[in-house]
């Protein structure tokens, strides 16, 4: 073999090395968290291992449409993560445990589907009690029917009530708040001197009182990010994908042993007094806590902190009671 | 109109003969090959943003439809990648002929596949999975890689390179559109090539190879076949072969009568109406019938699109041409005819392409700098933002070109009537038509 034949081939070869095994090379060295609808598999990896005050370097890519990335109970602003571009993040967690993240993007029917978990070891300085929630406590079953059997002709106003609340030795404490449902609360009122739509306002004003400005805010924006794509903006259950989720309800009929058939349904009209009257705060804790299980509904708990979970349930009820002029 | 022989130019002739030049492209397009299918297999399943999508569906087809096949004819087959591996493991060198045979099979193709039908139905197979493989990077991969190996696999079983000659599903397409084109390679003078002892144009010599495309350069009329690898002008003991500068379409003068390149010419023309129908229509339908790969819907459209490409667009054509007083067989007719929608469908493809490469062009620039979505800003562009370019020319310059390719298919047609002795009025009339329906899709 002469010279330059010889060279060709080492030139050839060479070429042919590094076409393979330069992107091969990075390729691996470059980890990628992979967003997906969750029809086509969610996040990939959808475990994530950490160390306490270690930062932790994420490169996440979308496979697909838009999506966005955030960790649950953390106090971070989601990320949006484009199709075919990395988005870099760091995170440094200075509690072990594990923390759910999630995509913040209405990215399909199943978007709630798309969680996943960061497990972080190590050890706390400062480790905080696990405390039970009060739906757990009051050892409610937050799946019974529970509505009202009397409804207000119109929309009961806190500023009404707070007029009448002066006069009456009735208990307004966080407790008995959340504890009790609306019609509870209008029920107990009933030896009182007043009229019906009285003490329906007189309901509102314990409402109001148990609420500030800024947690109403709070749960509003939580609302708008996270539920209302299935509940709507205005609380209606008429959320972009509402009528996909009820469309799906036969098909995601599934069977589990020991529990009843569940399926997808239309997401809750929280305008509909007779369901949100009957249900107390302390209810709708476990509700968004724990999610409908296989209803649509997703579970919040590992997303949301129990403060905020408080403001989103003030919130739902500024959509039956007039907290304002 | 005169031919401008360009090998005159020392340099030039001395750039072609020498294989070092060629070798240096070989090496970086085959590079560029393998690299576009590891990123389509293992880069972000995001097409607009994958190596393999951008460079070859985009940047490629850009080049090939608007520069390379209308003013270098086979300039890509030139330069292609495809054949190599196949090539030189067949030749057992990269760069020098090699003292002994090769051992390989060196079988020669069975006649009945010595035509470019299985390049028809390469082309075909292709088009109606397009809507998915140009969209999907691995897809892509796959089908690059699958050609790649084909290409190996026939060069170990048979002489010459009988992919590019027969199975290309590209070749096919620029070896038609090639006729049109202003760059010819052809001898300089015939009575050499009778006399020349041995004809190691076609047979190699310590020189060279044997002509690759099984073309014996003596007998070339048309670009058609000629794969423009230059070996003959390296072989050539007589220096009788030439690069010619040469008007527009001079290969149409002289219409063909084979059948497998008349349906070649339908294949195209059809195709881009279909494509520009299905793909930039404002048909959601159509759209999902094409993408959904294997659903009943996809079918239906499969069978449309076979239907418009071999029954109604050659059917209406016959019709057009029917004429029971000319003593000529219709075949041939047929086939001489349909000559003048070379220059028309070429003409389509570029309309077409116009559209989705102005609009997708940007993407380039960002692939650039980020060819497998790996979060990379190589160049400093991974971040340009999408948008189309040179919008406003758009659509005159769709308009300017399907009015040229009515106006080109015209002129053939009048040639190739001549030809057979008909009238190229029905012709006439049917790109008129076709040419119609084209720019209402389009516009």
């Amino acid at each position: 073999m002469n010279r330059s034949e010889l060279l060709s081939r080492i030139f050839v070869i060479t070429g042919i090395i590094l076409a393979i095994g330069a992107p091969l090379v990075f390729w691996t060295r470059t980890p990628l968290i992979h967003a997906r609808m969750a029809e086509n598999g969610g996040w990939n990896p959808d475990i994530i291992q950490a160390e306490v005050g270690k930062p932790l370097q994420l490169k996440i890519t979308s496979d697909d449409v838009v999506h966005g990335f955030a960790v649950g109970q953390m106090d971070m602003q989601s990320v949006d993560v484009l199709p075919g571009k990395v988005t870099d993040l760091t995170l440094t967690f200075d509690k072990p445990g594990i923390y759910t993240f999630f995509c913040t993007r209405w990215c399909g029917l199943n978007h709630w589907r798309m969680r996943g978990t960061i497990e972080v070891s190590g050890s706390s300085s400062d480790p905080e009690p696990v405390s039970v929630p009060l739906y757990v406590t009051l050892d409610l079953d937050i799946d019974a029917p529970h509505d009202a059997p009397v409804i207000p002709s119109g929309q009961p106003s806190a500023i009404n009530g707070q007029q009448l609340i002066t006069n009456l030795p009735i208990d307004q404490s966080t407790d008995y708040y959340r504890a009790n449902s609306p019609y509870q609360v209008f029920d107990e009122l009933s030896s009182a001197v007043l009229t019906e739509s009285e003490r329906w306002d007189l309901v509102a004003s314990i409402w109001k009182s148990n609420t500030t400005p800024e947690s109403l805010a709070n749960g509003q924006q939580l609302y708008a990010q996270n539920c209302a794509v299935c509940h709507g903006e205005n609380g209606a259950g008429d959320g972009v994908f509402a009528d996909d989720l009820a469309a799906s309800g036969e098909a995601s009929m599934q069977t589990m042993t020991g529990a009843e058939n569940m399926m997808m349904q239309s997401p809750v009209d929280f305008t509909n007094p007779t369901r949100m009257l009957g249900a107390s705060p302390a209810l709708l804790q476990g509700k968004i806590l724990r999610g409908g299980m296989g209803t649509g509904m997703p579970m919040w708990g590992s997303i949301f902190t129990e403060e905020q979970i408080w403001d989103l349930i003030a919130y739902l009820y500024s959509f039956q009671f007039e907290y304002q002029n | 109109m005169t031919k401008i022989e360009l090998t005159r130019n020392l340099f030039i002739k001395n750039a072609l003969k020498s294989r070092y030049p060629q070798l240096a492209v070989f090496i970086v397009m085959l590079v560029g090959y393998i690299f576009a299918i590891l990123a389509g297999l293992i880069g972000t399943p995001v097409g607009s943003h994958n190596f393999s999508i951008v460079f070859v569906w985009i940047a490629w087809w850009a080049i090939l439809i608007l520069v390379a096949v209308p003013f270098f004819g086979r300039g890509w087959c030139a330069v292609c990648p495809i054949p190599l591996p196949g090539e030189w493991l067949q030749r057992g060198a990269v760069l020098t002929p090699p003292e002994k045979r090769p051992k390989w099979l060196n079988l020669r193709v069975p006649k009945m596949f010595r035509n470019i039908w299985l390049q028809n139905i390469s082309f075909l197979l292709l088009a109606l999975f397009s809507s998915v493989l140009l969209t999907t990077p691995n897809i892509t991969g796959i089908v690059l890689a699958a050609m790649l190996f084909a290409a190996i696999g026939l060069s170990a079983i048979f002489e010459r390179r009988a992919f590019c000659r027969y199975l290309c599903p590209v070749g096919g397409f620029i070896g038609l559109y090639s006729q049109t084109a202003p760059i010819e390679l052809r001898i300089k003078d015939k009575q050499i090539c009778v006399t020349c002892e041995g004809k190691p144009c076609y047979n190699g010599s310590q020189a060279g190879y044997g002509c690759p495309w099984d073309v014996f350069p003596g007998g070339l009329t048309k670009n058609t076949y000629c794969g423009l690898c230059m070996e003959c002008i390296r072989t050539c003991p007589h220096d009788n072969i030439a690069i010619n500068l040469r008007p527009f379409s001079a290969d149409l003068a002289k219409p063909s009568t084979r059948m497998d390149e008349a349906f070649k010419a339908f294949i195209m023309l059809g195709s881009a109406m279909i494509y520009a129908g299905v793909l930039l229509g404002p048909w959601g339908e159509f759209k999902d019938a094409a993408y959904s790969v294997g659903s009943g819907a996809w079918f239906a459209y499969a069978i449309v699109f076979l239907a418009i490409i071999f029954v109604i667009l050659p059917g209406s054509f016959t019709l057009g041409i029917l004429d029971t007083k000319n003593t000529l067989p219709l075949k041939q007719r047929f086939a001489s005819l349909s000559t003048a929608l070379i220059p028309l469908g070429l003409m389509f493809w570029v309309a077409f392409s116009l559209s989705f490469v102005l609009t997708n062009a940007s993407y380039i620039v960002a692939a650039l700098s980020d060819p497998l979505g790996l979060g990379w800003n190589l160049f400093g562009t991974a971040n340009a933002v999408w948008q189309p370019m040179l919008f406003s020319i758009l659509a005159p310059a769709q308009t300017l070109a399907l009015v040229g390719g009515l106006t080109w298919s015209a002129r053939t047609a009048q040639k190739a009537a001549n030809e057979v002795k008909v009238s190229s009025i029905p012709v006439i009339i049917y790109s008129f038509i076709v040419t119609s329906i084209m720019l209402w899709l389009l516009l």
